[in-house]
């Protein structure tokens, strides 16, 4: 019996700890069980999941920068129908919150998504992925017009009762209006953050290092940029916040749930460190107890400013 | 596969530029296969970020053998371990050569770095089956012939051996291996393995190659080394996953 209070309540959502894995970072479980027992963990993220399967981008899809990485996968996925027949199984030996998270090229698309999924017993949440192009007005995200953001929450939550977290894009001036598009149609609780937009190229050859010239910053090098947005949030709009952005230890954890991070993704370090997840929560019950911490929950927005 | 902190033994510099680190490493050296590859941390900080995959060159014991030549910062990092530092190895990945195949001769074809699996290769075959090693480079100091047998040479420049690439120089040697049941094994820069292929199907054989691409995790989860495929070509094939060693028919290279 742990002596400290792990568990985490957002929502209707229940957590026994606050460290998820974040989506692109586990595939749909079965890689990463190897390293880590997924039992022990706050939940897990799939990969996103379209209507259709994707192919994604071709190579290269993958380049490293100082502190970081630039990743354009192009949502590569088995599809929704695949997932429930294929992958789901595996998932259901463990005994973990699974959260779905969608992409979709069109609101109707992720309204679909969700509604075959939602009858999935196994599945405890979604996680609308908003940083996809909208083919219908040109191609230009959904994550970047928070009328969009809010009109996708609110016709997602229409065909689910589970609990809707919107997971948001940086690349915005202020993020705070958007958590709160997400409030105000009802969302249950936003990510914070999506990866940022950037680029690098090679000096010789004058060429994008990566085929789709931009690729989602992660890593490190983002951690201030995603504190930034979550207390930008916190401090604007009353939502639970999960926060990611380049969490490579239990510190980490702890600075995003200062600054209003009711709970944490995991992303890039799962990469590096596949076994990450499980020594970082031993890890923040050690912190907890050194520090006579009874609930770790009453860290969240605990800044001091 | 393991994540584990394995002491360095002995860092080796050949004469040209290349670097072996021998490490003691018990757990993969009993397991791994010709052609498998690690994921290496090169070290704890935060740049470089990454793992960066290396092949196994060679198998003695409780002792495994990497061999690399100084490319980037990793490497750089990689060539200055001396004996007893602790290496974060990730590993065994990949599928590895496939060696139960019905073939009585072994054609090694290498360019460059793309050396690097056959000493390993070489000492798994040596005892069943012949072995043809054509090795190429640009230039005298590109070509490792390490542990390898019954070896012949070409360079771009003419520095060492025949003059040419080592596909050309494989099909001047072709009629002394025609007649054998040959299966080829290449590793090496994506124009040879390209030339390779086009070789390999022109002359029906056997061939399987180790391709190459930007990885973050190296056993399927981030999804960024992915390879064309001819066999399902609504997907992609994964490099660290169903690779990194493929049939030529079976990837776009």
């Amino acid at each position: 019996m742990s002596k400290v209070d792990l568990s985490i309540n957002m929502g209707s959502l229940k957590l026994r700890n606050p460290l998820l894995l974040a989506s692109g970072t586990v595939g749909y479980g079965n890689e990463i069980s190897e390293f880590t027992n997924l039992n022990n963990i706050g939940g897990i993220v799939t990969k996103s999941l379209s209507l259709k399967p994707r192919k994604g981008n071709p190579p290269q899809r993958i380049v490293e920068t100082p502190a970081g990485m630039l990743n354009a996968i192009g949502l590569a996925n088995v599809g929704v129908e695949v997932f429930l027949k294929e992958k789901i199984p595996f998932l259901k030996k463990f005994d973990v919150p699974l959260i779905c998270n969608i992409a979709a090229s069109s609101v109707e698309e992720y309204v679909e998504c969700t509604r075959i999924l939602t009858s999935e017993d196994f599945i405890k949440a979604f996680e609308i992925n908003v940083s996809c192009p909208n083919v219908k007005e040109g191609g230009l995200q959904f994550g970047n017009d928070a009328s969009m953001v809010g009109k996708i929450t609110e016709k997602v939550k229409a065909v689910t009762n589970k609990p809707v977290i919107i997971k948001l894009s940086p690349n915005v001036s202020y993020i705070s209006e958007f958590a709160k598009a997400v409030k105000d149609n009802g969302g249950d609780a936003v990510s914070a953050i999506n990866t940022l937009v950037g680029t690098s190229f090679d000096i010789r050859t004058k060429k994008p290092k990566i085929h789709n010239i931009n690729g989602g910053l992660s890593g490190p090098a983002i951690k201030p940029i995603a504190l930034a947005k979550v207390l930008e949030i916190n401090r604007k709009v009353k939502i639970p916040v999960i926060g990611i952005g380049g969490i490579m230890n239990w510190k980490d954890v702890i600075e995003f749930m200062i600054v209003g991070a009711s709970a944490v993704q995991l992303g890039t370090l799962n990469f590096i460190d596949p076994s990450a997840g499980g020594k970082i929560i031993s890890e923040l019950e050690d912190y907890c107890i050194k520090l006579g911490i009874n609930k770790i929950s009453d860290l969240t927005a605990s800044y001091i400013i | 596969m393991f994540i584990i902190n394995s002491p360095v033994e002995e860092s080796i510099k050949l004469d040209n530029e290349i670097y072996l680190l021998k490490i003691h490493c018990p757990e993969i050296a009993s397991v791994i296969k010709p052609g498998q590859f690690l994921n290496i941390r090169v070290s704890a900080t935060m740049y470089p970020l990454l793992r960066r995959p290396f092949s196994v060159c060679d198998v003695d014991g409780e002792f495994i053998y990497l061999m690399f030549n100084i490319f980037g910062e990793g490497t750089k990092i990689l060539s200055r371990k001396h004996k007893g530092d602790l290496i974060d190895i990730l590993g065994p990945l990949g599928n590895g050569f496939k060696l139960d195949d019905d073939f009585e001769t072994a054609v090694i074809v290498a360019g460059g770095l793309g050396a690097a699996p056959f000493p390993f290769f070489t000492k798994m075959l040596s005892d069943k089956k012949g072995i043809y090693s054509f090795v190429g480079g640009r230039s005298e100091h590109d070509v490792i012939t390490y542990k390898m047998q019954n070896v012949q040479t070409s360079t771009d420049d003419g520095t060492k051996g025949f003059k040419g690439t080592v596909i050309q120089l494989l099909e001047n040697n072709f009629d002394k291996i025609k007649n054998k049941k040959v299966k080829i094994f290449g590793c090496g820069p994506n124009a040879m393995l390209r030339a390779l292929k086009e070789f390999a199907i022109k002359n029906n054989l056997n061939c399987e190659v180790s391709t190459e691409c930007a990885m973050a995790c190296g056993f399927g989860i981030c999804q960024g080394c992915p390879i064309e495929s001819t066999v399902h070509p609504e997907k992609y094939y994964l490099v660290c996953k169903d690779g990194p060693i493929f049939n030529v028919k079976d990837v776009v290279i």
